[in-house]
Protein backbone atom coordinates (compact mmCIF):
# COMPACT_ATOMS: atom_id res chain seq x y z
CA UNK A 1 0.00 0.00 0.00
CA UNK A 2 1.50 3.46 -0.93
CA UNK A 3 1.94 6.16 1.59
CA UNK A 4 0.28 8.48 -0.85
CA UNK A 5 -1.33 7.32 -4.06
CA UNK A 6 -3.02 9.79 -6.89
CA UNK A 7 -5.53 8.73 -9.45
CA UNK A 8 -6.91 11.03 -12.55
CA UNK A 9 -6.58 14.10 -10.37
CA UNK A 10 -8.08 16.75 -12.21
CA UNK A 11 -8.50 20.64 -11.52
CA UNK A 12 -9.29 23.48 -12.81
CA UNK A 13 -9.52 27.23 -12.00
CA UNK A 14 -12.11 28.43 -13.92
CA UNK A 15 -11.75 27.70 -17.67
CA UNK A 16 -7.62 27.31 -16.94
CA UNK A 17 -7.45 23.12 -16.49
CA UNK A 18 -4.33 23.52 -14.42
CA UNK A 19 -4.38 19.86 -13.67
CA UNK A 20 -5.42 17.10 -16.62
CA UNK A 21 -5.39 13.97 -14.99
CA UNK A 22 -2.79 13.09 -12.83
CA UNK A 23 -1.33 9.62 -11.62
CA UNK A 24 1.45 9.34 -8.70
CA UNK A 25 2.44 6.82 -5.87
CA UNK A 26 4.66 7.64 -3.37
CA UNK A 27 5.80 4.83 -1.17
CA UNK A 28 7.12 4.87 2.67
CA UNK A 29 10.00 6.81 3.19
CA UNK A 30 10.40 8.01 -0.96
CA UNK A 31 10.92 11.36 -1.41
CA UNK A 32 9.52 12.89 -5.01
CA UNK A 33 10.59 15.82 -6.22
CA UNK A 34 8.15 17.95 -9.08
CA UNK A 35 10.29 19.59 -11.57
CA UNK A 36 8.76 22.13 -13.91
CA UNK A 37 8.13 25.25 -15.36
CA UNK A 38 6.22 28.05 -13.59
CA UNK A 39 2.57 27.33 -13.72
CA UNK A 40 2.74 23.84 -14.66
CA UNK A 41 0.98 23.10 -12.03
CA UNK A 42 3.91 21.54 -8.79
CA UNK A 43 1.76 24.43 -6.43
CA UNK A 44 -1.85 23.24 -7.38
CA UNK A 45 -1.04 19.62 -7.32
CA UNK A 46 0.36 20.00 -3.45
CA UNK A 47 -2.38 22.18 -2.47
CA UNK A 48 -4.74 19.30 -3.77
CA UNK A 49 -3.19 16.99 -1.76
CA UNK A 50 -3.23 19.01 1.65
CA UNK A 51 -7.12 19.62 0.58
CA UNK A 52 -6.50 23.14 0.54
CA UNK A 53 -8.16 23.36 -2.92
CA UNK A 54 -10.62 20.37 -3.84
CA UNK A 55 -10.45 18.14 -6.88
CA UNK A 56 -12.47 18.39 -9.77
CA UNK A 57 -11.83 14.88 -10.78
CA UNK A 58 -10.19 11.72 -9.41
CA UNK A 59 -9.21 10.85 -5.86
CA UNK A 60 -6.34 11.06 -3.11
CA UNK A 61 -5.28 8.10 -1.03
CA UNK A 62 -3.41 8.20 2.06
CA UNK A 63 -2.18 5.04 3.03
CA UNK A 64 -5.02 3.24 1.52
CA UNK A 65 -7.69 5.53 3.03
CA UNK A 66 -9.39 7.92 0.50
CA UNK A 67 -8.96 11.49 1.79
CA UNK A 68 -11.08 13.06 -1.15
CA UNK A 69 -14.31 11.46 -0.41
CA UNK A 70 -17.11 13.29 0.75
CA UNK A 71 -17.78 13.69 4.41
CA UNK A 72 -14.24 13.33 5.51
CA UNK A 73 -12.95 15.00 8.44
CA UNK A 74 -10.66 17.32 6.78
CA UNK A 75 -8.76 18.59 9.89
CA UNK A 76 -8.11 15.32 10.84
CA UNK A 77 -6.48 14.41 7.13
CA UNK A 78 -4.74 17.47 7.33
CA UNK A 79 -3.17 17.10 10.74
CA UNK A 80 -1.51 13.90 8.86
CA UNK A 81 -0.39 15.85 6.30
CA UNK A 82 2.53 18.69 6.67
CA UNK A 83 3.02 21.90 4.33
CA UNK A 84 5.58 24.36 3.83
CA UNK A 85 4.71 27.30 1.92
CA UNK A 86 7.07 29.55 -0.43
CA UNK A 87 6.30 32.40 2.01
CA UNK A 88 6.88 30.61 4.91
CA UNK A 89 3.42 31.97 6.26
CA UNK A 90 4.48 31.87 10.15
CA UNK A 91 1.83 33.58 12.26
CA UNK A 92 3.49 36.88 12.89
CA UNK A 93 2.03 37.73 16.02
CA UNK A 94 3.18 34.67 17.50
CA UNK A 95 6.68 34.12 18.77
CA UNK A 96 8.26 31.31 17.05
CA UNK A 97 7.40 28.80 20.23
CA UNK A 98 3.49 29.58 19.89
CA UNK A 99 4.05 29.47 16.23
CA UNK A 100 5.60 25.39 16.84
CA UNK A 101 2.79 24.81 19.43
CA UNK A 102 -0.47 26.35 17.65
CA UNK A 103 -1.05 22.82 15.80
CA UNK A 104 0.01 20.21 18.89
CA UNK A 105 -2.22 22.48 21.29
CA UNK A 106 -5.49 23.47 19.36
CA UNK A 107 -5.24 20.38 16.74
CA UNK A 108 -4.07 17.85 18.76
CA UNK A 109 -5.16 19.20 21.84
CA UNK A 110 -2.10 18.16 23.33
CA UNK A 111 -1.82 19.64 27.27
CA UNK A 112 1.06 22.66 27.25
CA UNK A 113 3.77 21.19 28.29
CA UNK A 114 3.68 18.23 26.13
CA UNK A 115 3.27 20.36 23.35
CA UNK A 116 6.09 22.86 24.75
CA UNK A 117 8.26 20.30 25.42
CA UNK A 118 7.72 18.88 21.62
CA UNK A 119 8.13 22.28 20.22
CA UNK A 120 11.65 22.86 22.09
CA UNK A 121 13.09 19.45 21.00
CA UNK A 122 12.39 20.55 17.56
CA UNK A 123 13.70 23.64 17.49
CA UNK A 124 16.81 22.70 19.20
CA UNK A 125 17.16 20.21 16.78
CA UNK A 126 17.18 22.09 14.10
CA UNK A 127 19.41 25.28 15.44
CA UNK A 128 16.50 27.44 16.49
CA UNK A 129 16.10 26.95 20.06
CA UNK A 130 17.68 30.24 20.82
CA UNK A 131 14.76 31.81 19.30
CA UNK A 132 12.21 30.50 21.02
CA UNK A 133 10.97 33.96 21.86
CA UNK A 134 11.63 36.06 19.07
CA UNK A 135 8.57 36.87 16.69
CA UNK A 136 8.97 36.21 13.19
CA UNK A 137 10.16 39.21 11.71
CA UNK A 138 13.19 39.23 13.61
CA UNK A 139 14.66 36.28 11.92
CA UNK A 140 15.87 35.97 8.68
CA UNK A 141 14.22 34.36 5.59
CA UNK A 142 16.47 31.06 6.02
CA UNK A 143 15.55 30.66 9.97
CA UNK A 144 12.01 31.69 9.24
CA UNK A 145 11.70 28.96 6.61
CA UNK A 146 13.17 26.52 9.07
CA UNK A 147 10.53 27.45 11.88
CA UNK A 148 8.35 26.76 9.31
CA UNK A 149 9.22 22.98 8.43
CA UNK A 150 9.58 22.41 12.19
CA UNK A 151 5.89 23.99 12.92
CA UNK A 152 4.78 21.22 9.96
CA UNK A 153 7.19 18.70 11.67
CA UNK A 154 5.41 19.18 15.22
CA UNK A 155 2.33 17.71 14.07
CA UNK A 156 4.53 14.86 13.28
CA UNK A 157 3.01 14.24 9.84
CA UNK A 158 2.78 11.22 7.53
CA UNK A 159 3.75 13.01 4.58
CA UNK A 160 5.65 16.38 4.54
CA UNK A 161 4.62 18.75 1.33
CA UNK A 162 7.34 21.40 0.07
CA UNK A 163 6.42 24.27 -2.05
CA UNK A 164 9.08 25.58 -3.37
CA UNK A 165 10.86 26.33 -0.13
CA UNK A 166 13.32 28.08 -1.14
CA UNK A 167 12.75 30.32 -3.84
CA UNK A 168 11.93 32.79 -1.56
CA UNK A 169 15.44 33.46 0.22
CA UNK A 170 18.20 34.98 -0.86
CA UNK A 171 20.88 32.47 -2.52
CA UNK A 172 23.08 32.30 0.91
CA UNK A 173 20.38 31.63 3.10
CA UNK A 174 18.89 28.81 0.79
CA UNK A 175 21.87 26.10 1.93
CA UNK A 176 20.48 25.66 5.54
CA UNK A 177 16.99 25.26 4.47
CA UNK A 178 18.36 22.42 1.90
CA UNK A 179 20.25 21.03 4.65
CA UNK A 180 17.17 20.32 7.37
CA UNK A 181 15.13 19.05 4.51
CA UNK A 182 18.28 16.85 3.66
CA UNK A 183 18.07 15.52 6.96
CA UNK A 184 14.67 14.92 7.02
CA UNK A 185 15.20 12.68 3.62
CA UNK A 186 17.64 10.57 5.71
CA UNK A 187 15.54 10.49 8.78
CA UNK A 188 13.36 8.64 5.97
CA UNK A 189 10.17 11.25 6.33
CA UNK A 190 7.87 10.85 3.36
CA UNK A 191 8.23 13.76 1.31
CA UNK A 192 6.53 15.58 -2.17
CA UNK A 193 8.75 18.47 -3.40
CA UNK A 194 8.11 20.89 -5.86
CA UNK A 195 11.19 22.70 -6.27
CA UNK A 196 13.59 24.51 -8.65
CA UNK A 197 16.68 23.49 -6.99
CA UNK A 198 17.65 21.17 -9.62
CA UNK A 199 20.49 19.69 -8.17
CA UNK A 200 19.27 19.94 -4.85
CA UNK A 201 16.67 17.26 -6.29
CA UNK A 202 19.44 15.36 -8.18
CA UNK A 203 21.10 14.52 -4.76
CA UNK A 204 17.95 14.16 -1.85
CA UNK A 205 15.23 12.32 -4.46
CA UNK A 206 14.49 9.37 -5.08
CA UNK A 207 13.01 10.27 -8.17
CA UNK A 208 11.61 12.66 -10.33
CA UNK A 209 8.78 13.82 -11.72
CA UNK A 210 8.49 16.15 -14.77
CA UNK A 211 5.40 18.15 -14.82
CA UNK A 212 4.15 19.84 -18.22
CA UNK A 213 0.92 21.60 -18.68
CA UNK A 214 -0.76 19.59 -15.69
CA UNK A 215 0.78 16.31 -16.51
CA UNK A 216 3.41 14.16 -15.29
CA UNK A 217 4.72 14.10 -19.16
CA UNK A 218 7.90 11.63 -17.39
CA UNK A 219 9.37 10.18 -14.34
CA UNK A 220 12.40 8.10 -13.09
CA UNK A 221 14.94 8.40 -10.97
CA UNK A 222 17.00 11.68 -11.05
CA UNK A 223 19.82 10.45 -13.17
CA UNK A 224 17.55 8.92 -15.79
CA UNK A 225 15.61 12.67 -15.91
CA UNK A 226 18.42 14.93 -15.53
CA UNK A 227 21.09 12.67 -17.89
CA UNK A 228 18.57 10.93 -20.28
CA UNK A 229 15.44 12.67 -20.82
CA UNK A 230 13.16 10.69 -23.31
CA UNK A 231 10.65 13.88 -23.95
CA UNK A 232 11.42 16.10 -25.97
CA UNK A 233 9.66 18.91 -23.44
CA UNK A 234 11.86 17.55 -20.52
CA UNK A 235 15.03 18.17 -22.56
CA UNK A 236 13.51 21.57 -23.33
CA UNK A 237 12.90 22.51 -19.74
CA UNK A 238 16.46 21.41 -18.67
CA UNK A 239 18.26 22.81 -21.74
CA UNK A 240 16.85 26.49 -19.82
CA UNK A 241 17.61 25.28 -16.39
CA UNK A 242 21.10 24.90 -17.79
CA UNK A 243 21.30 28.22 -19.60
CA UNK A 244 20.47 30.11 -16.50
CA UNK A 245 22.63 28.22 -14.52
CA UNK A 246 20.67 26.71 -11.98
CA UNK A 247 22.16 22.99 -13.10
CA UNK B 1 15.99 42.28 5.03
CA UNK B 2 18.07 45.47 5.91
CA UNK B 3 21.78 45.65 6.99
CA UNK B 4 22.29 48.94 9.19
CA UNK B 5 23.12 50.85 6.07
CA UNK B 6 20.02 51.05 4.64
CA UNK B 7 17.63 51.64 7.41
CA UNK B 8 18.78 55.72 7.58
CA UNK B 9 16.77 56.35 4.40
CA UNK B 10 14.30 54.75 6.35
CA UNK B 11 14.63 57.75 8.69
CA UNK B 12 14.31 60.39 6.34
CA UNK B 13 11.23 59.37 4.68
CA UNK B 14 9.85 59.16 8.14
CA UNK B 15 10.71 62.43 9.01
CA UNK B 16 9.25 63.37 5.06
CA UNK B 17 6.13 61.86 6.04
CA UNK B 18 5.36 63.11 9.60
CA UNK B 19 5.75 66.24 7.87
CA UNK B 20 3.61 65.89 4.96
CA UNK B 21 0.97 64.40 7.73
CA UNK B 22 0.95 67.69 9.38
CA UNK B 23 2.57 65.77 12.41
CA UNK B 24 3.26 67.95 15.41
CA UNK B 25 6.69 66.46 15.77
CA UNK B 26 9.78 69.23 15.46
CA UNK B 27 12.59 67.21 16.45
CA UNK B 28 14.42 66.77 12.45
CA UNK B 29 13.78 70.33 12.24
CA UNK B 30 16.42 71.16 14.78
CA UNK B 31 16.42 74.41 17.08
CA UNK B 32 15.90 77.14 13.88
CA UNK B 33 12.27 74.81 13.12
CA UNK B 34 11.74 75.34 16.88
CA UNK B 35 11.62 79.01 16.69
CA UNK B 36 10.50 79.42 13.84
CA UNK B 37 7.31 77.51 14.77
CA UNK B 38 6.86 79.52 17.89
CA UNK B 39 7.11 82.56 15.70
CA UNK B 40 4.57 81.59 13.54
CA UNK B 41 2.36 80.31 16.31
CA UNK B 42 2.60 83.51 17.78
CA UNK B 43 1.69 85.72 14.86
CA UNK B 44 -1.47 83.40 14.22
CA UNK B 45 -2.48 83.45 17.63
CA UNK B 46 -2.70 87.38 17.55
CA UNK B 47 -4.63 88.03 14.21
CA UNK B 48 -7.07 85.49 15.87
CA UNK B 49 -7.09 86.95 18.86
CA UNK B 50 -6.93 90.82 17.72
CA UNK B 51 -9.86 89.94 14.69
CA UNK B 52 -12.70 88.30 17.29
CA UNK B 53 -12.00 90.86 20.05
CA UNK B 54 -11.97 93.86 17.71
CA UNK B 55 -15.06 92.80 16.28
CA UNK B 56 -18.67 94.62 16.87
CA UNK B 57 -20.32 91.86 18.81
CA UNK B 58 -17.63 90.58 21.00
CA UNK B 59 -18.54 92.25 24.46
CA UNK B 60 -21.96 90.92 23.74
CA UNK B 61 -20.91 87.44 23.51
CA UNK B 62 -18.37 87.66 25.86
CA UNK B 63 -21.08 88.22 28.40
CA UNK B 64 -23.07 85.18 27.48
CA UNK B 65 -20.42 82.85 26.78
CA UNK B 66 -17.49 83.77 28.31
CA UNK B 67 -18.30 84.32 32.11
CA UNK B 68 -16.12 83.18 34.06
CA UNK B 69 -18.61 83.24 37.09
CA UNK B 70 -21.37 81.16 35.35
CA UNK B 71 -18.46 78.73 33.73
CA UNK B 72 -17.44 78.20 37.16
CA UNK B 73 -20.46 77.81 39.03
CA UNK B 74 -22.21 75.16 36.92
CA UNK B 75 -19.10 73.40 36.25
CA UNK B 76 -19.73 70.91 39.62
CA UNK B 77 -23.36 70.04 38.52
CA UNK B 78 -22.73 69.30 34.83
CA UNK B 79 -19.73 67.13 35.78
CA UNK B 80 -22.01 65.03 38.64
CA UNK B 81 -24.18 64.29 35.52
CA UNK B 82 -21.54 63.92 33.56
CA UNK B 83 -20.75 60.91 34.79
CA UNK B 84 -23.99 59.43 33.60
CA UNK B 85 -22.04 59.81 30.10
CA UNK B 86 -19.32 58.34 31.24
CA UNK B 87 -21.52 55.12 32.63
CA UNK B 88 -23.35 55.20 28.90
CA UNK B 89 -20.15 55.21 27.17
CA UNK B 90 -18.13 52.46 28.65
CA UNK B 91 -20.87 50.08 29.05
CA UNK B 92 -21.91 50.18 25.13
CA UNK B 93 -18.34 50.24 24.16
CA UNK B 94 -17.66 46.64 25.64
CA UNK B 95 -20.93 46.00 23.91
CA UNK B 96 -20.17 47.72 20.64
CA UNK B 97 -16.80 45.63 20.66
CA UNK B 98 -18.41 42.42 20.95
CA UNK B 99 -21.38 42.64 18.84
CA UNK B 100 -19.84 44.35 16.16
CA UNK B 101 -17.01 41.65 15.79
CA UNK B 102 -20.14 38.73 15.60
CA UNK B 103 -21.35 41.12 12.57
CA UNK B 104 -18.00 41.46 11.12
CA UNK B 105 -17.73 37.52 11.40
CA UNK B 106 -20.99 36.52 9.88
CA UNK B 107 -20.52 38.71 7.21
CA UNK B 108 -16.52 37.23 6.82
CA UNK B 109 -18.25 33.40 6.37
CA UNK B 110 -17.68 31.86 2.90
CA UNK B 111 -19.45 29.94 0.19
CA UNK B 112 -22.80 29.81 -0.72
CA UNK B 113 -24.14 28.14 2.76
CA UNK B 114 -23.91 31.43 4.52
CA UNK B 115 -25.20 33.49 2.00
CA UNK B 116 -28.17 34.19 4.21
CA UNK B 117 -26.01 35.63 7.22
CA UNK B 118 -23.91 37.39 5.14
CA UNK B 119 -26.97 39.53 3.47
CA UNK B 120 -28.59 39.92 7.14
CA UNK B 121 -25.11 41.82 7.90
CA UNK B 122 -24.80 43.69 4.78
CA UNK B 123 -28.52 44.86 5.41
CA UNK B 124 -27.83 45.58 9.24
CA UNK B 125 -24.55 47.77 8.97
CA UNK B 126 -25.77 49.27 5.45
CA UNK B 127 -29.42 50.51 8.18
CA UNK B 128 -27.01 50.63 11.19
CA UNK B 129 -24.73 53.43 9.36
CA UNK B 130 -27.65 54.89 7.38
CA UNK B 131 -30.27 56.06 10.14
CA UNK B 132 -29.25 59.32 12.45
CA UNK B 133 -28.56 58.20 15.24
CA UNK B 134 -30.73 60.75 17.24
CA UNK B 135 -33.54 58.95 15.50
CA UNK B 136 -32.85 55.53 16.28
CA UNK B 137 -32.71 56.81 20.32
CA UNK B 138 -35.78 58.50 19.56
CA UNK B 139 -37.51 55.51 18.66
CA UNK B 140 -36.33 53.31 21.12
CA UNK B 141 -36.51 55.97 24.14
CA UNK B 142 -39.94 56.81 23.59
CA UNK B 143 -40.82 53.99 22.34
CA UNK B 144 -39.85 50.78 23.87
CA UNK B 145 -40.70 51.50 27.10
CA UNK B 146 -44.50 52.78 25.80
CA UNK B 147 -44.94 49.21 24.53
CA UNK B 148 -45.01 48.10 28.56
CA UNK B 149 -43.97 44.73 27.74
CA UNK B 150 -43.71 42.39 30.69
CA UNK B 151 -39.78 41.89 32.04
CA UNK B 152 -38.59 44.74 28.86
CA UNK B 153 -36.59 47.15 30.63
CA UNK B 154 -38.09 50.79 30.95
CA UNK B 155 -35.64 53.05 31.19
CA UNK B 156 -34.78 55.51 28.82
CA UNK B 157 -31.04 55.74 29.10
CA UNK B 158 -31.08 51.68 28.64
CA UNK B 159 -32.60 52.08 25.40
CA UNK B 160 -30.70 54.76 24.50
CA UNK B 161 -27.31 53.07 25.58
CA UNK B 162 -29.46 49.89 23.23
CA UNK B 163 -29.76 52.76 20.23
CA UNK B 164 -25.83 53.83 20.35
CA UNK B 165 -24.53 50.03 20.73
CA UNK B 166 -26.84 49.42 17.45
CA UNK B 167 -25.85 52.46 15.65
CA UNK B 168 -22.06 52.10 16.62
CA UNK B 169 -21.59 48.54 15.98
CA UNK B 170 -22.44 48.95 12.56
CA UNK B 171 -19.34 51.23 12.33
CA UNK B 172 -17.23 49.35 14.00
CA UNK B 173 -18.24 45.75 12.20
CA UNK B 174 -17.22 47.96 9.07
CA UNK B 175 -13.38 48.36 10.81
CA UNK B 176 -13.00 45.03 12.15
CA UNK B 177 -14.30 43.38 8.34
CA UNK B 178 -11.62 45.92 6.90
CA UNK B 179 -9.06 44.19 9.59
CA UNK B 180 -10.08 40.78 8.59
CA UNK B 181 -9.89 41.62 5.09
CA UNK B 182 -6.31 42.97 5.35
CA UNK B 183 -5.13 39.60 7.01
CA UNK B 184 -3.46 37.30 3.57
CA UNK B 185 -5.56 34.31 3.12
CA UNK B 186 -2.10 32.57 3.06
CA UNK B 187 -2.53 33.24 7.00
CA UNK B 188 -5.86 30.87 7.05
CA UNK B 189 -4.21 28.17 4.58
CA UNK B 190 -1.40 28.14 6.58
CA UNK B 191 -3.93 27.34 10.02
CA UNK B 192 -5.91 24.90 8.27
CA UNK B 193 -2.93 22.99 6.50
CA UNK B 194 -1.80 22.48 10.20
CA UNK B 195 -5.49 21.19 11.15
CA UNK B 196 -7.37 23.58 12.81
CA UNK B 197 -11.13 24.31 12.04
CA UNK B 198 -12.06 27.26 10.67
CA UNK B 199 -13.31 28.56 13.70
CA UNK B 200 -10.01 28.13 15.27
CA UNK B 201 -8.14 29.78 12.42
CA UNK B 202 -10.23 32.56 12.93
CA UNK B 203 -9.77 32.75 16.43
CA UNK B 204 -5.60 32.18 17.03
CA UNK B 205 -4.70 33.45 13.48
CA UNK B 206 -6.97 35.76 11.34
CA UNK B 207 -8.76 37.73 13.94
CA UNK B 208 -5.74 38.69 16.78
CA UNK B 209 -3.66 40.05 13.18
CA UNK B 210 -7.12 41.64 12.16
CA UNK B 211 -8.01 43.38 15.37
CA UNK B 212 -4.77 44.28 16.05
CA UNK B 213 -4.48 46.68 12.62
CA UNK B 214 -7.58 48.23 13.22
CA UNK B 215 -7.06 49.58 16.96
CA UNK B 216 -6.61 53.11 15.57
CA UNK B 217 -9.77 53.32 13.78
CA UNK B 218 -11.71 51.36 16.25
CA UNK B 219 -10.44 54.30 18.80
CA UNK B 220 -11.52 56.80 16.51
CA UNK B 221 -15.00 55.24 16.43
CA UNK B 222 -15.23 55.86 20.09
CA UNK B 223 -14.26 59.05 20.28
CA UNK B 224 -17.31 60.52 18.27
CA UNK B 225 -19.35 57.49 20.94
CA UNK B 226 -18.08 59.81 23.62
CA UNK B 227 -19.60 63.01 22.10
CA UNK B 228 -22.70 61.38 21.19
CA UNK B 229 -23.86 60.59 24.67
CA UNK B 230 -25.07 63.94 24.50
CA UNK B 231 -27.86 62.77 22.39
CA UNK B 232 -29.63 60.73 25.19
CA UNK B 233 -29.87 64.16 26.59
CA UNK B 234 -32.54 64.89 24.23
CA UNK B 235 -34.62 61.92 25.55
CA UNK B 236 -35.05 64.24 29.08
CA UNK B 237 -32.43 62.66 30.92
CA UNK B 238 -30.44 64.40 32.73
CA UNK B 239 -26.50 63.85 31.34
CA UNK B 240 -23.93 66.63 31.02
CA UNK B 241 -25.36 68.03 27.71
CA UNK B 242 -29.05 68.34 29.38
CA UNK B 243 -28.13 69.69 32.42
CA UNK B 244 -25.65 72.28 30.48
CA UNK B 245 -29.48 73.30 28.51
CA UNK B 246 -31.09 73.53 31.79
CA UNK B 247 -28.37 75.97 33.36
CA UNK B 248 -28.33 77.83 30.18
CA UNK B 249 -32.26 78.52 30.08
CA UNK B 250 -32.22 78.92 33.97
CA UNK B 251 -29.30 82.32 33.48
CA UNK B 252 -29.77 83.33 29.82
CA UNK B 253 -26.05 82.77 29.63
CA UNK B 254 -24.08 80.04 27.49
CA UNK B 255 -21.10 79.39 30.26
CA UNK B 256 -22.80 76.14 30.71
CA UNK B 257 -22.07 75.15 27.61
CA UNK B 258 -18.62 75.82 27.75
CA UNK B 259 -18.44 73.95 30.71
CA UNK B 260 -20.14 70.87 29.37
CA UNK B 261 -17.52 71.21 26.54
CA UNK B 262 -14.58 71.29 28.78
CA UNK B 263 -15.69 67.73 30.12
CA UNK B 264 -16.26 66.56 26.37
CA UNK B 265 -13.15 67.62 25.51
CA UNK B 266 -10.95 66.52 28.65
CA UNK B 267 -11.89 62.94 28.14
CA UNK B 268 -12.00 62.53 24.14
CA UNK B 269 -8.75 64.50 23.37
CA UNK B 270 -6.56 61.96 25.93
CA UNK B 271 -8.04 59.28 23.76
CA UNK B 272 -7.25 60.69 20.34
CA UNK B 273 -3.45 61.27 21.55
CA UNK B 274 -3.58 57.74 22.76
CA UNK B 275 -4.67 56.40 19.35
CA UNK B 276 -1.50 58.68 17.52
CA UNK B 277 0.78 56.92 19.97
CA UNK B 278 -0.55 53.54 19.01
CA UNK B 279 -0.53 54.41 15.44
CA UNK B 280 3.10 55.57 15.94
CA UNK B 281 4.37 52.47 17.97
CA UNK B 282 2.99 50.35 14.76
CA UNK B 283 4.98 52.10 11.93
CA UNK B 284 7.72 52.05 14.14
CA UNK B 285 7.66 47.85 14.65
CA UNK B 286 6.92 47.60 10.85
CA UNK B 287 9.63 49.35 10.26
CA UNK B 288 12.25 47.77 13.11
CA UNK B 289 11.43 44.86 11.65
CA UNK B 290 13.34 44.97 8.62
CA UNK B 291 16.15 44.27 10.89
CA UNK B 292 17.00 41.03 12.09
CA UNK B 293 19.16 41.35 15.88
Amino acid sequence: MSALALEGVRKSFGANEVLRGIDLALEEEEVVCLIGASGSGKSTLLRCVNLLEPLDAGRILLHGEEITRRGVEVNRIRQRIGIVFQAFNLFPHMTVLRNVMLGPREALKLPRGEAEARALELLGRFGLADRRDEYPDRLSGGQQQRVAIVRALAMRPQLLLLDEVTSALDPELVGEVLNVIRELAEGGMTMLIATHEMGFAREVASRVCFLDAGLILEEGPPDAIFSHPTEARTRQFLERIVQAGRL
Amino acid sequence: MASEGDRRPDLEVEARRSRLLGGLSLEAEGARGVAIALLSTAVFVTVVVVAISQSPGWPEVHRVFFSWDDIRGTFPEIARAFVLNVKIFVVCEVFILVFALLIAVLRSLPGPVFFPLRALAIIYTDLARGVPTILVIALLGFGAPALQLEGVPTSRVFWAGVGLVLIYSGYVAEVYRAGIESVHPSQEAAARSLGLSRAQALRFVILPQAVRRVIPPLLNDFIGLQKDTALVGTLGVIEAFNQSQIDANASFTFGSYLAAAVLFVAITIPLARFTDVLIARDRRRRQASGAFA
